[in-house]
């Protein structure tokens, strides 16, 4: 309107403009074409066929497998080995995301301190384990906790904390929460960098009013970091479970599911059903895979859910 | 000295400390990687060998088949980068400036899909992949990379150009540009920040990824990616703790260098899903 107003012919420059708004289904059409095909072969398409593939009995070699309506599901709920396979899971999720929550909150508040010196260089070297590959990590780390040769037998035994090495990633007791400090120590960057973000998304103003009021840093911390923090830490919480379901890399290559089972994730599970046993169940593993899809379908919308009370917040 | 300055020197020491500890895996990885075994397993706490030696790189390289992995995970990577860039690019466009039919069935559809795991859509994505004849092939690996997910990319790309000023656009379309002028010369060059942060979380996911890898080169280990050679390495030279660990130096520095020359874009790219 405004601008029109500022123009002689501001007329024919509207009937131009209702031209532009026509819309070209063309030119949309070939700018969709490519994620188009791809999103239907690879994220469409799978994640209905992992349903209906659920409902057969197939080892993959045969052309095509028996219809057994949910047998899979059924079998699925009796197989000790499935129930174990979520337990894991679980314990994982319990072990791992309140430390990796926690701690890089920890640090993130330490390295958002004017206090604190050198900010830049200590939150990359925090940060350098989240650009390293999970695999490579799984196989370094076998290594290094290795109970006869590794580096953290041999100091902990220096330092006289330990009379005999432990085969942390090897023992039945210690396997599962081992992986899930190495995993906490790999991501906790990238928790930090949300939590950082967060922290500077508070406007200073607030800091400045409260002091002139006389409040001391721990009162300004109670009354306004802490508060102001709680939508984002929600984000934040639920971006960490999401993170820690998907531990496929790390867990084959540290531990392989083992001392027997007792670190098989339901990644794990689905992947040897699927593509590592010598009869693949292809059915079978499809049944646990939409399984694991329905989790997180739940966090999504967990998700959705704590974003939309933040905004209607702010 | 004030208090001030004092607490400033103590919590830089004792936060220094904690971050030495911090990457102590990657200095011994880098150290035992020019050990020889002998002297890994007799002196291992020792940070400095005794003697550098560069052997275990070789055995890596040339016997490991790492020069192999290398430029497969090279060019499976640049060119996951390259699909995803151009298809995220031009379908946030159209969505963000057309009121077309379906793109509210589009846009539900996305919603819906784009927190999907690949655990869940993996075995589907090989049954197809094989029935077209793609799997056990380096095209069938990037396709499905690029393919799947990476949707958060095209809201990223409709946001963004939701928010440029449409009398841009107008005022080229009444200079007489058509529809892909205006995307290309004067929409396309605004991206910037936006391209960065979808080719580094793009180059992270591609280069890092595993579970694709592995199961599209089961039959092919010519094709293996680094991390998936580092496994079957493993396997095969179980006690070669020198070659593993200079494998895994290897796969590590072409990430770091691009790590401290991007910094700012990994953490912005990192941030950006808490701000939005």
């Amino acid at each position: 309107m405004k601008d029109n107003a500022r123009l002689p012919f501001g007329g024919i420059r509207m009937k131009k403009r209702n031209k532009v708004k026509k819309i070209p289904y063309g030119w949309i059409i070939a700018f969709l074409m490519p994620t188009l095909i791809l999103f239907a072969l690879y994220t469409l398409y799978p994640s209905l066929a992992s349903v209906v593939y659920s409902l057969f009995d197939w080892n993959g070699f045969s052309l095509q497998g028996k219809f057994i309506g949910l047998g899979n599901y059924e079998e699925l709920f009796h197989d000790d080995l499935f129930w174990n396979s979520l337990k894991n899971t679980l314990l994982f999720l319990l072990y791992a995301v309140p430390c990796r929550f926690l701690f890089s909150l920890l640090i993130a508040l330490l390295l958002t301190s004017v206090l604190c010196p050198l900010k830049s260089t200590f939150r990359t070297l925090i940060f350098i384990p989240v650009v390293t590959t999970g695999a490579i990590i799984g196989t370094i780390m076998t290594l290094i906790f290795d109970p006869g040769n590794g580096p953290i037998n041999l100091i902990l035994m220096k330092l006289g904390l330990l009379d005999k090495s432990i085969f942390f990633l090897g023992n039945a007791n210690t396997a599962l929460v081992t992986s899930a400090l190495i995993w906490v120590w790999k991501w906790t960057g990238t928790s930090l960098v949300y939590w950082i973000a967060s922290i500077q998304s508070i406007p200073s103003e607030l800091y400045e009013a409260a002091r002139i009021d006389g409040a001391n840093s721990f009162q300004r911390f109670g009354s306004i970091t802490l508060p102001l923090l709680i939508p984002f830490g929600l984000i934040i919480l639920v971006l960490t479970i999401s993170d820690a379901m998907k531990v496929f890399d790390l867990m084959l290559t540290l531990t392989g599911g083992g001392p027997f089972y007792r670190t098989e994730v339901m990644e794990l599970f689905i992947y040897r059903h699927a593509f590592s046993a010598s009869v693949p169940r292809i059915g079978y593993a499809s049944a646990a895979a939409t399984i694991f899809g329905l989790i997180f379908v739940v966090i999504t919308l967990a998700q959705g859910f704590v974003r939309k009370s933040k905004k209607e917040e702010v | 000295m004030n208090r001030k300055s004092i607490a400033k020197i103590c919590i830089g020491v004792c936060f220094g400390a904690f971050c030495l500890i911090w990457i102590y895996p990657f200095l011994w990885m880098f150290s035992a990687s020019f050990k020889s075994t002998m002297e890994l397993f007799t002196s291992g706490l020792r940070l400095i060998p005794k003697s550098f030696s560069f052997d275990s790189y070789e055995r890596a390289w040339i016997k490991g088949g790492f020069s192999v992995y290398f430029m497969n995970s090279v060019v499976v990577t640049i060119s996951t980068i390259l699909i995803v860039v151009i298809r995220c690019a031009l379908a946030g466009y159209v969505l963000a400036m057309y009121d077309f039919k379906g793109k509210k069935i589009l846009m539900a559809l996305f919603l819906a899909t784009f927190m999907i795991p690949s655990g869940t859509t993996i075995i589907p994505t090989v049954e197809l992949s094989d029935k077209l004849g793609l799997l056990n092939s380096r095209i069938g690996l990037i396709l499905a990379m690029a393919g799947g997910g990476n949707i958060v990319s095209i809201f990223l790309y409709k946001a963004f150009f939701e928010k440029t000023p449409k009398s841009l656009s107008e005022a080229a379309t009444i200079d007489g540009a058509g529809f892909f002028t205006v995307f290309s010369k004067i929409m396309l060059p605004m991206t910037g920040p936006v391209t960065a942060t979808t080719i580094i979380m793009t180059f992270m996911g591609s280069w890092n990824n595993f579970m694709l890898p592995l199961v599209f080169t089961f039959g092919t280990p010519q094709y293996r990616t680094l991390p998936v050679g580092m496994m079957a390495f493993q396997s095969v030279n179980e006690t070669d703790w020198s070659g593993m660990t200079a494998a895994g130096t290897l796969t590590l520095i072409p990430v770091l260098v691009v790590f401290i020359i991007l910094q700012k874009y990994f953490v912005n790219s990192i941030a950006g899903a808490i701000k939005e």
